[in-house]
Formats: structure tokens, sequence, C-alpha cells
């Protein structure tokens, strides 16, 4: 991509974060749940209640309220979580890398899994091995990933109970971390035990997440190496004498990868999505997690952090699918 | 040495290459799964179903949500405590009460008493707790509560101060929600901030590592003036979905866990584990809001007699719950078993045939529900709507998120008829029936006069014995008028794993200092 495009959508970035940023805002205060409401213990007076929306800015209109959160958020101030007594940016600051380093695993897995697969079934094409996995892609596309979790939960927790089913890391390792990326962090720094231990609590989550992508990639990827293997550079390779295994493996699949990249990247936001729910059934510590207590708690400034965080997220993401693809498909830089 | 060449060509054979992986995963991936879950004897490790948002138990809205008590109650010590039966019993305060006409409170606190890093606790602490609580800049949500009583003057352990307006209460919310001794010097020292980096009490445990929304790890304290708890290490494991508690129990990650479904709860007590069913201090009701037919009494009291109790109970929430006639539970101070309304479906027709009413000609109305909130919520209002039916009454079901009650409560636009469950920890009954039924609080949409005259005298009533009476009376008014719908007392399910035992608390809470090895 043209340094000129990058800096147009750059340039997108705070106007699409504004409109984000409204929409949520009047949402949330319009939609039934009144923060305060549920905090008043019993023999709270109305003048009690009127204090505590006073203290939390709620005694505002919705317009004023928005103008004072629009300027201190400018500065990087997103407010204290009601639930929390903590400053937003810190609380997301702090889960952010754990969804971060989910999400990127599960990507791997998806990746490797959904493309592996798709050689098998091309390269046995109109064979058992085709079948198998075109029927193992039928399956994962059909079931949502949260349902996966709770299926991992009961094979790998309770009936073979091989993998720790809740949390980041065992709570009696007593493992020190100076980042949030503890996977990361643990591997850079080559500490296997709890590299192994991280790896054993993000298996089932991360693999839960990863297979409607999966299926999706070995569709499309299968798809295209069909499609690939039948273009003329492929048929004078094979003409030449080349194998159907290393024309298709080293002829079509750089073609054939491009349109995967470029659907699967679009699918990967679904991906992050799909953390709010995954997180909270296996209790890990990301973001996602947090979003649900958020709602549960009407807790207002939280959840305008964590949508804006995941707009940020998407926004990234997608532009660097449009980085990584023109980069993959040279047509496309000129285009 | 040839540079590293990475190009589109080879990131994109790279791909493919990595792309054969998983077919080697299964070989590759017992490295990781190989080993066993040891269970270490000293630990004990509790799936609790929610997170703990902050560590100071006495400011934000975390101070006033019953269910994260259990785990403040481990790390700090209330003023006065509370036995399993609800009844109160000496905490950090060892005695406690007015003088005798009541314009004066008198204390004495613990001798011997350490915070977690080994300072005393004092009389200072106690009186700097309770005026930092009456402080409304502190952001306590009982400052209410605390406010009522100043001027503390300290001798030694002992301490006294004004009863700036008399709070009969005052007493019982040293035993609960806010009401926590926190270190004076220490506090201080550090500020909120650093408390909560850090957080010191007097509890039997104390804090060894925290993460939030993951886990709590607590070591035992051995200077705990109640004695060193039987278990040297605490991991309170959060996990808010109950099919992922149940599995860590089942699959022996966890030793214990709570508020699980009842079927899940009766499975794995087949399965050999142990399971406490306890009614505790929380009741499922149906507030009436005195709108529309609610105006009526004789449709009032046909709600309650067209519901059969027992049966819900016993088809619904399998057994695990109490039927109740009034918002006093058993072991609330004003509960009166004498009061009781049947179930008598026959009455029910004829009291609405008086008013004009029949299963042809019904009255209608809306209740609203949470659903998945409590247990068989909805499914207890989708049956007590078909009982309803059969005598003349046709509701509407309307669900509704809990956030949305509270809302809808605070501003008294409920339905006529609405569900929620109401907890009652220090079982009094201003807490109960006096927030919920008293016109003028924001807890109550029944704004009849009737009960604002029985109800108002009693908030200041200076003697205990005519207040309870009072209540009692006020519950047996309720109860032949009908404004209310009580319907049962919740069975709060604990299961645990072989080998160990606990003392199942009726205010809901799960204490693992109380937890043992059996």
């Amino acid at each position: 991509m043209e340094k000129g495009a990058v800096i147009r959508r750059l340039l997108l970035v705070p106007p699409t974060l504004f409109g984000v940023a409204v929409v949520v805002f009047v949402l949330l205060r319009v939609v039934p749940g009144d923060p305060i409401s549920m905090m008043i213990p019993p023999g709270a007076s109305q003048a009690d209640i009127d204090r505590l929306r006073a203290l939390y800015g709620l005694d505002l209109s919705i317009f004023d309220q928005f103008i004072v959160w629009l300027k201190a958020a400018v500065l990087g101030d997103f407010g204290i979580s009601i639930s929390r007594r903590q400053e937003v940016l810190t609380l997301i600051l702090n889960r952010l890398p754990a969804t971060l380093e989910l999400v990127l695993l599960a990507t791997l897995v998806a990746i490797l899994l959904g493309m592996g697969l798709a050689m098998v079934g091309a390269y046995f094409r109109r064979r058992a091995p085709e079948w198998l996995v075109d029927g193992w892609v039928a399956v994962t596309i059909a079931i949502p990933d949260f349902l996966w979790g709770l299926l991992f939960i009961l094979v790998f927790g309770v009936l073979w109970p091989v993998l720790p089913i809740s949390g980041r890391i065992d709570p009696g390792l007593g493992a020190q971390f100076g980042t949030g990326f503890y996977l990361i962090e643990s591997l850079l720094t080559g500490r296997w035990p709890v590299v192994g231990d991280l790896l054993q609590h993000a298996v089932l989550p991360a693999i839960a997440l990863a297979l409607p992508l999966a299926s999706i990639v070995t569709r499309v990827f299968k798809a295209s190496l069909g499609e690939a293997e039948l273009q003329d550079y492929a048929q004078i390779a094979r003409a030449r004498g080349y194998t159907r295994g290393r024309v298709l493996f080293r002829e079509a699949m750089p073609n054939a990868a491009i349109a995967t990249v470029n659907l699967a990247g679009v699918q990967l936001t679904f991906l992050i999505g799909g953390t709010v729910l995954v997180e909270r059934i296996f209790s890990y510590e990301g973001i996602g997690n947090m979003a649900v207590d958020a709602m549960i708690n009407r807790d207002l400034p939280l959840i305008q952090g964590l949508v804006l965080t995941f707009a940020v997220l998407f926004i990234a993401l997608n532009l660097a699918i449009d980085l990584v693809t023109r980069w993959l498909d040279p047509r496309l830089q000129h285009a | 040495m040839d540079k590293l060449h990475f190009s589109r060509r080879s990131l994109l054979g790279l791909l493919g290459g990595a792309a054969t992986v998983p077919l080697l995963g299964p070989v590759a991936g017992r490295s990781l799964i190989g080993e066993a879950f040891a269970a270490d004897a000293g630990t004990l490790t509790i799936a609790y179903n929610v997170n703990l948002p902050t560590f100071d138990p006495t400011v934000g809205a975390s101070a006033v949500n019953p269910t994260i008590q259990s785990l403040y109650q481990a790390i700090f010590d209330p003023y006065i405590a509370q036995n399993p039966d609800l009844s109160f019993k000496p905490g950090l305060l060892t005695k406690w009460g007015w003088n005798g006409d009541r314009t004066k409170i008198e204390m004495e606190v613990r001798d011997g008493a350490t915070w977690h890093n080994g300072d005393p606790v004092t009389a200072e602490d106690v009186v700097w707790s309770l005026e930092r609580a009456g402080n409304e800049k502190t952001g306590n949500p009982i400052q209410f509560v605390w406010s009522k009583a100043g001027n503390y003057k300290i001798d030694g352990n002992k301490i006294t101060g004004d009863v700036l307006s008399f709070e009969p209460t005052f007493f019982k919310w040293m035993a609960f929600l806010t009401g926590y001794v926190l270190p004076k010097k220490y506090y201080e020292s550090v500020g909120a901030e650093g408390f909560e980096k850090k957080p010191v009490g007097s509890g039997p445990y104390m804090v060894d590592e925290f993460q939030q929304d993951a886990f709590l790890r607590l070591k035992a304290n051995p200077k705990y003036w109640g004695g060193k708890p039987a278990y040297d290490t605490v991991v309170f494991k959060f996990v808010p979905d109950a099919t992922s508690r149940v599995a860590e129990v089942e699959s022996g990650q966890s030793d214990i866990t709570l508020e699980i479904p009842y079927e899940e709860f009766d499975r794995l007590k087949k399965k050999g584990f142990t399971g406490y069913a306890t009614p505790i201090s929380d009741i499922g009701m149906i507030f009436i809001n005195d709108i529309d037919p609610m105006l009526d009494k004789n449709v009032r009291l046909a709600a309650n007699y067209a519901i059969d109790k027992k049966a819900i109970v016993d088809k619904l929430l399998r057994g695990y719950g109490v039927p109740i006639d009034t918002l006093e539970a058993p072991g609330y101070a004003a509960y009166d078993p004498s009061i009781k309304i049947p179930y008598d479906p026959k009455l029910a027709t004829e009291l609405l045939a008086k008013s004009g009413y029949s299963p042809k000609k019904p009255v209608k109305f809306t209740i609203q529900t949470t659903r998945g909130f409590k247990p068989k919520d909805y499914e207890m209002i989708q049956a007590i709507v078909g009982m309803w039916r059969k005598v003349g009454i046709d509701a509407t079901i309307e669900v509704y998120e809990i956030a949305k009650h509270y809302e809808l409560r605070a501003a008294d636009k409920l339905a006529p008829a609405a569900f929620y469950n109401w907890g009652n920890a220090i079982g009094d009954p201003s807490t109960s029936t006096g927030f919920a039924m008293f016109g003028p609080s924001p807890h109550s949409v029944w704004d009849g006069k009737d009960l604002i005259d029985m109800i108002g005298p009693l908030w200041g009533e200076p003697d205990e014995a005519k207040r309870i009476a009072g209540y009692k009376a006020v519950a047996k008014h309720i109860a032949e008028e009908g404004e209310v719908i009580p319907l049962l007392q919740y069975v709060q399910p604990i299961i645990a794993r072989k080998g160990i035992s606990l003392t199942p608390q009726a205010n809901g809470m799960l204490l693992p200092q109380t937890v043992k090895p059996s």
C-alpha cells in the first residue's frame, strides 16, 4: 500500500473512534439499567441516591456527561471504573495482553489447522480424505466457539481431566512478570515450565476460538488451491513433469494463500468478538471476561473504554490485513 | 554469512510448511498435557462465582455486594461477627451496646488482635474506621448509617460515642456490609492506592497474591486471635460461569464451589461429593405495586392464595427452598410462624368473583421477572401464571434484566407484579419488611398510607422488643391485605470434594476459615 493510502486510512481513525464513542455513550445511557440504582443499599434515601449520582457525574445531562468524558479522554483519561474504582485505561492495559496473546494463539491454530486440512483435502480430491475434511468443516463451522468451549471443558476437564479449564496460569506457580504478555515474555526469557503452564491454560480456549475460523480457512484455501491448480502455469508445470504435490504446494499455494489471508483477516475480527464468551467460560483474565462483568455491573466508564478498545483493535487489524494482502500480491500495489 | 532474506514467496512457503504441523499435533502435544493435577494437602481451592473488584471493603459498589463479603471476611474482621444462624458474636469488638437512654454507644475492643503487618489492633483503628465510614466524602454506601453516631472518646480499649440520630440497626450493620475495621496507621501511610496494592487486615487470612479476574491466593494468619485456620493456603479461583464451576470440582481442580444448578448439585452428591444445602437469608418474592388492579384487595389476596409454593419448591427447585408467608424468613428477628397464607385456589376464585372476575373474564395485568438471575426464576413465574389462570387472573410475563428492575423500582414504575429476590443478612425486619414496604423508601413500590403509618414510628423505636413486635404486626397486616407475595427462602448449594467439611452460613457466605479436613 502506498504511503499516501496508509496516511489516508490513519486519518480516518479519529473520526471513526469519535463516531463509535458517541454511539456507545448515548446507547449506554438510554438503555435501561442505572448503575446507581444497582448500588444503593437498603435504607438509602433519595438524598443518598442523589449524592451517589453526583459523585459519579451521572446527575449531568447526557450531552454534558459526554463533553466531560471527551475532554478527559483526549488527554488519555477514560475515567474511573464504577465497580473497580481504578482507572479505566490502567484496567484495560492490564488485561489487553491476555486477550491479544489468546487471539494470537487462536489465529495461529486456525491458520495451521485450516491450511493443513485444506492441503490434505486438495491433494486427495474426490477421495475419502477430502470427504472427511469437508465433513469436519461442515461440523466445525456450524458449532459456535463458546459451545466448543463447553464441550472441551466436559471432555478435557471432566471426562479426561488432562488440561486446566479455568484461568490463565496456575495460582500456585508464583511466577512474576514484568509485562502483561506472560507467554511472550516467558518464551523470550526461556522460562519453559511457565511457558508450558501458560500453554496448558490457553490451549482449550484458543482451540475453541480457532475452530470456526479454521473451518473457513480450510474451505476457502481448498477452493483456491483447486482453482489455482487449473490455471495455465500449473498445467504447464504438470506437462513439464512436476509431481502433483509439487505443483499444488509450490506453484498453486502462493496464489491461493492471498485470498485466504484476506478472508481470514476479516473473520479474525469475529474471533476477537468471540473472546467475550470464551474468556468468560474459561475464566480467562482478558478484556472479554472483563466486558461481561462491566455489563452486569452497568459500569459505564469501563464499558465505554472496552468498546473503544475493541474498535481500535478492529481498525488496526483491518489496516494490517490490507497491508499484508498488498505485500503478498504485487498486483494490488499498483491498483 | 548470507543476509537473511524474507520475501513474499518465502513467507508463503513457510506458511505452507507450517500448515503441515497440525498433522504432527497429536504427537507434539503430548508433552504439554502429560502432567497430572496434583492436589496440595495444605491448599484449599475454591471455585468462586464472582470476581473481587477492589480490596477496600468499605467503599464503592463492591462494598454492598453481598456475594463478595466471603472474600472480605477472610481478610478483614468485622466489628461484630455472626454465628452461622445469623446471631451475633464478638468480633474485633468484644462488647457493644447503648446506654440506658440510647444517647450513647459503648464498645470494647478486643485485646491481643493484630494486623497482618504485626501492628496491634487498637481502639484508634476502630474509631478511625467508624469516622471514615460516616464521612460522605469517602464514598461509603452505608454512610447514612455510620453517620448516626460520632464524637467518639477512647479510654484504653473502651470507646464511647454520641448517638446523633438513633438507628436501631447500628450494631447489626457492624456485622455486614461495610462493617469492617481497617488499619488507621497503615492505610494513612500507603493511601488508598497503596492499600489496594497491598491490603492489610486482621482476619484469619493474609493476601499472598492477587490477579484480578483470575485468582486470589491467601496465606493463613498464624497470629489470628481466633486461632490459625485449618488450611495454610486458600486459593479463590474466580469462575463466574456455573457450568465451569461444576467442572472445576468434578475434575478435582477445585475443592469446593457454590451457587450451581440444583440438578448438578444432586448429580455430584450421587457421585460421592459432599453437598451442603442450607436455607440462607435470601428470599424470592413478588412486589405488588399499588396501581391498576392491585388497588383491589380481592385481586391481591387471590393472587396470594392461588400460588402453591410447596409445589413450586418441590417440582421446580427439587425441594431446595422453604415456602414463606411473610418477608421475614425463619431465623430473622421478626419471624412469626403463626402468620400463614394458605394455598387455597377455591378461596382465590371466590375473592375474584366478588370483584367480578372469573377464568372466563379474568383480571389482566403484567408481571415482570428476571430470567436466569436466580435459580428457575422465569420458570417459577411461568408456573405461577399458570396457577393464576385457573382462578381468573390473566398475567402477561415481561422479562427484564435485574438492572432495569432496580431502575424501575427506584422510580416506583414497576409493573403491578414484579419478581425479585431480597437479601437480609443481618436478619433485621427494617432491612426486609421495612425498606421493601415503606412507601417513602426508594426500594418500595407500595405507597399505601397504612404501612407508612405502621412502619414510620418503628424506624427510631428505642425499645427493641416493641420494635420487633411492631414489625410482626406489620407482617400480619401485609398478609391480611395481600400487599406483597412472599414466595420462598432460597437454599444455597455448596458442593465439596470428599475429605473436607465446612460450616454453612445462613448469611450465604462461604468462609474458608470454617473449612477443615474431615
